[in-house]
């Protein structure tokens, strides 16, 4: 497996860090070397947030993303700060309500609405980072679902295990119905 | 190679450090909350009162140093972690903690300065302050980490040194490797040397906590509370511990000594991870977190065909200067990158003494210095 | 590697072995002798009440800490035949607060001056006495900077001359025993050098007192605070501490009007609060019972 690079990027409070080192610690799960680093304003809450996480079968230097293959944007500012470092051909996900104005990028695009999934079939926002991380594992096929399913479990607090793994699945489900659309057009 | 009780942890390097100084023996921590060091205070917080350790916030940087001097003289391995200007604050302590030779490990995770700067981005700024932060000359060791399992096994052997020559070490992070998480294999128990600091032989009454039979240069330390009756002051002192201020002589020499103790062992002390040098003409020298920028740089312009190599001191004081001079007779170059502007280049440039060029890729914005900025020196220097 | 021989011999510095001597003497070292505080200075005074009122406890030498900061008053440790620590300016309590932190079964005692406690180390002093930590802290109060040759401290009183106020001082001085008292303090004493006795007593009750206890002794500096304030010489001085110090007793019988200028001695302050190295050791005992329930994962 060659060096992928991943860029999570929202604002403060997303939990995009937390989702950084769950998908790490999911790669980590499956035998892989993994790196996670994250970059945050002074704001807990509010205010650029990203967390990035480098994935490799051989030993990793560089920790830092420089082209993501992967770039999450859960926020219009995130988007249009980051998009254009994308890899060519690499994969973007936006959440399709909050990033209304998608930039012009060679890449596969794709705008689930994360969290106003979060909101409707959990009812709960908070989760929207969990709902994210199931699509773009289902998406892109990074890490193993089974990974990433004991990572969560082993790393949100005790009592929310089973709201996040609900939030993972619909991400999940909603990645296939992606897909599925994908086929038919 | 057959590891025995290693664990695969995906952990931060603030982390990672936390379990070095548990596993070094570590019982006591002062601190004052500062980012971004602060992980280190939280989670001894947690972990020494359940080993049967202390953990205490004091008031400030200044009285956590203190604490821990103070600490140290009970016997306890102890320590604190810090940073930038939280580190500007200890200075003084780290000073009386060297001329007292009271053992220490101090932690400071480098963020961008001066001043209150960029608290959550990450720098090299304090190589310097480390070395010639506290006032007068003074005997300083001073370990910096390239990878999460580095702050593990070097902050063992921070406490190794402090135990072993009765000096303050200051472990040199940077805000990239306390942050960061990655996979490591923690070595057991099993597989570590831990170092206790020398108890005096002899009965109260018969101890010099000053006088230096030994060759090494180090006294024995008695414990405080054990009937030594010890002085420890920060003024000049004799044998007996006791003010000296009068006697240049007795002056002259003790600081000598402590001097010599460490700048006296650069040798025995130096700790450098060479890599593809044998064959260079060109010779990347870099540390903490950049050294895995320069790493990069230097493997993609080997695939170039380029002949380079990486020197990556793992100890920062005593610097490292022979190696760099024995490296500089058979290379053409040398490039130091770090996150200052030039505060081990200078170093460098110093031992070298005009045997080979040296140049310096410096990066002060707050963001790590990238593979390909320095993949572009090497080519320009080549 | 370079040899290090053996560089000084004992009694460099006019050391000798002081061990087995009468009285007193014993918690002296008597080989630094000549102290270095000038004829008619309080510290000595306040020296031998700390002695004696340890003494009186009965109290094992090889269990006590002393630790002081800089400065005349903290040159004491150099004189006193205990494991003693002399730190860095104002850090005195820093450091102790370590010592005991880290061995509780130690008697920890700060003797330090009022440069040290009410200036520079003033953080320290009051977050000492917020935690509550068993440590006894004596503050030799001169009022004056004497090391470094008169200049005024956070307790001189306004109107005071000193060399950095040639005008007077226009700064208003703390009253350190209600600081402390404010801060947390759960014993708080006053007493002078010329009421040696009562210092003696309100010293030994401090010593035994659990919790940060602290004794304001008001000490007398004739060389630098006297010279400059029309106290000629120490005898004066000490006249005065004798006319201006009202037992705080006592001072509950007089008229307000007749306390403007007098000084309340005695023990001003008592408490009972939870100690801190005992509260945390009551944390590390609830920690390990949790651990050994299986509550939490080592």
């Amino acid at each position: 497996m060659k060096r992928i690079e991943i860029r999570l990027s929202g604002s403060g409070g997303q939990g995009l860090v937390l989702a950084g080192i769950i998908l790490a610690e999911a790669a980590v799960r499956d035998g892989l070397n993994a790196v996670q680093t994250q970059s945050y304003g002074p704001e807990a809450r509010g205010g650029a947030s990203k967390s990035e996480v480098v994935l490799s079968d051989l030993d990793i230097d560089y920790p830092k993303v420089i082209y993501p293959d992967i770039l999450l944007a859960m926020t219009q500012e995130a988007c249009d700060r980051y998009a254009a470092d994308l890899q060519r051909d690499g994969i973007l996900v936006v959440d399709g309500r909050m990033v209304v104005k998608l930039p012009a990028v060679q890449a596969r695009v794709y705008r689930p609405e994360i969290t106003n999934l979060a909101q409707e079939r959990l009812g709960n926002r908070v989760v929207a980072n969990m709902v994210a991380l199931g699509f773009i594992v289902a998406t892109t096929g990074v890490v193993s679902i089974d990974s990433l399913k004991s990572a969560v479990s082993d790393r949100v607090p005790r009592g929310t295990q089973e709201l996040n793994l609900k939030a993972v699945e619909a991400g999940i489900t909603e990645a296939v119905r992606w897909r599925e659309n994908e086929r038919e057009n | 190679m057959a590891r025995v009780n290693t664990r695969t942890r995906f952990i931060q390097g603030n982390e990672a450090c936390t379990e070095g100084a548990l596993a070094a023996g570590m019982r006591f921590f002062a601190g004052y909350p500062i980012t971004p060091s602060t992980e280190i205070a939280e989670i001894l917080a947690e972990r020494l009162p359940r080993v049967g350790g202390t953990f205490v916030q004091m008031e400030d940087e200044i009285s956590s140093m203190a604490a821990v001097i103070g600490a140290s003289l009970t016997g306890v391995k102890a320590m604190t972690a810090t940073s930038g200007p939280g580190f500007s604050l200890k200075q003084e302590n780290i000073g009386f903690a060297a001329f007292t030779e009271v053992p220490c490990v101090i932690v400071n995770v480098q963020r961008k300065g001066p001043s209150t700067g960029m608290p959550t981005s990450p720098a090299q700024g304090d190589v310097m302050q480390a070395r010639w932060g506290t006032h007068g000359d003074h005997p300083v060791i001073a370990l910096t980490p390239f990878s999460v399992l580095e702050a593990f096994t070097l902050t063992v052997e921070a406490f190794n040194l402090a135990e072993k020559y009765r000096v303050p070490v200051i472990l040199l992070m940077d805000e990239v490797i306390a942050h960061m998480r990655e996979r490591v294999e923690l070595p057991g128990p099993e597989d570590l040397e831990i170092v206790d600091r020398r108890k005096p032989a002899v009965k109260p009454g018969e101890y010099y906590p000053y006088d230096v039979e030994e060759e090494d240069g180090v006294p024995p330390m008695a414990v405080f509370g054990e009937g030594y009756r010890f002085h420890v002051t920060g003024l000049y002192h004799d044998a007996m511990g006791y003010p000296a201020t009068g006697n240049p002589r007795l002056a002259d020499q003790l600081i000598r000594r402590l001097v010599r103790k460490i700048e006296g062992r650069v040798e025995e002390l130096t700790m450098v991870d060479e890599v593809q040098t044998e064959d260079a003409k060109v010779v990347v020298v870099a540390y903490g977190s950049v050294a895995r920028s320069a790493a990069r740089a230097v493997r993609l312009a080997r695939e170039e065909g380029y002949r380079v190599g990486l020197f990556r001191p793992k100890i920062i004081w005593p610097f490292p200067a022979p190696r760099v001079r024995k490296l500089a007779a058979r290379v053409e170059g040398l490039i130091v990158t770090e996150m200052n502007m030039g505060q081990v280049f200078r170093e460098v440039e110093r031992a070298v003494q005009g045997m080979a060029k040296v140049d310096l890729v410096s990066r002060v914005d707050g963001e790590l210095i990238t593979p390909v900025e320095v993949l572009t020196a090497i080519k320009e220097v080549y | 590697m370079p040899t290090l021989t053996r560089q000084v011999s004992r009694g460099e510095t006019g050391w000798e072995e002081t061990g087995g001597k009468p009285g007193l003497l014993g918690y002296l070292r008597t080989g630094m002798m000549p102290h270095l505080w000038c004829p008619g200075c309080g510290h000595g005074i306040i020296m031998g009440a700390f002695l004696r009122a340890f003494d009186r406890l009965g109290w094992d030498q090889d269990e006590t800490i002393i630790v002081s900061g800089i400065g005349c008053s903290s040159r004491v440790t150099g004189y006193l035949d205990f494991d003693t620590l002399h730190t860095t300016h104002g850090r005195a309590l820093a450091f102790a607060t370590g010592v005991k932190l880290a061995n509780p079964k130690l008697n920890v005692i700060v003797l330090a001056g009022d440069g040290d406690l009410a200036a520079i180390g003033g953080n320290h002093l009051i977050h000492a006495a917020r935690r509550n930590i068993n440590i006894t802290t004596i503050c030799f109060n001169n009022n004056i900077y004497g090391m470094t040759s008169g200049q005024f401290s956070p307790v001189s009183p306004t109107g005071s001359w000193a060399t950095t106020t040639p005008y007077g001082s226009i700064d208003r001085p703390f009253d350190l025993c209600e600081l402390v008292r404010a801060a947390g303090g759960t014993y708080v004493a006053r007493g002078t050098a010329y009421h040696v006795r009562s210092l003696t007593g309100l010293i030994e009750k401090a010593l035994k007192h659990k919790g940060f206890s602290f004794v304001e002794a008001l000490s007398q500096c004739p060389t630098y605070f006297g010279r400059r304030n029309q106290l000629h010489n120490a005898v004066d001085m000490l006249l005065w501490q004798k006319e201006h110090a009202v037992n705080v007793r006592a001072a509950t019988r007089m008229d307000p009007e007749d306390l403007r200028d007098k000084i309340l001695i005695g023990e001003l302050y008592r408490s009972e609060a939870p100690e801190y190295t005992e509260e945390y050791a009551r944390i590390r005992e609830q920690v390990r019972q949790k651990a050994r329930e299986g509550d939490l994962v080592q």
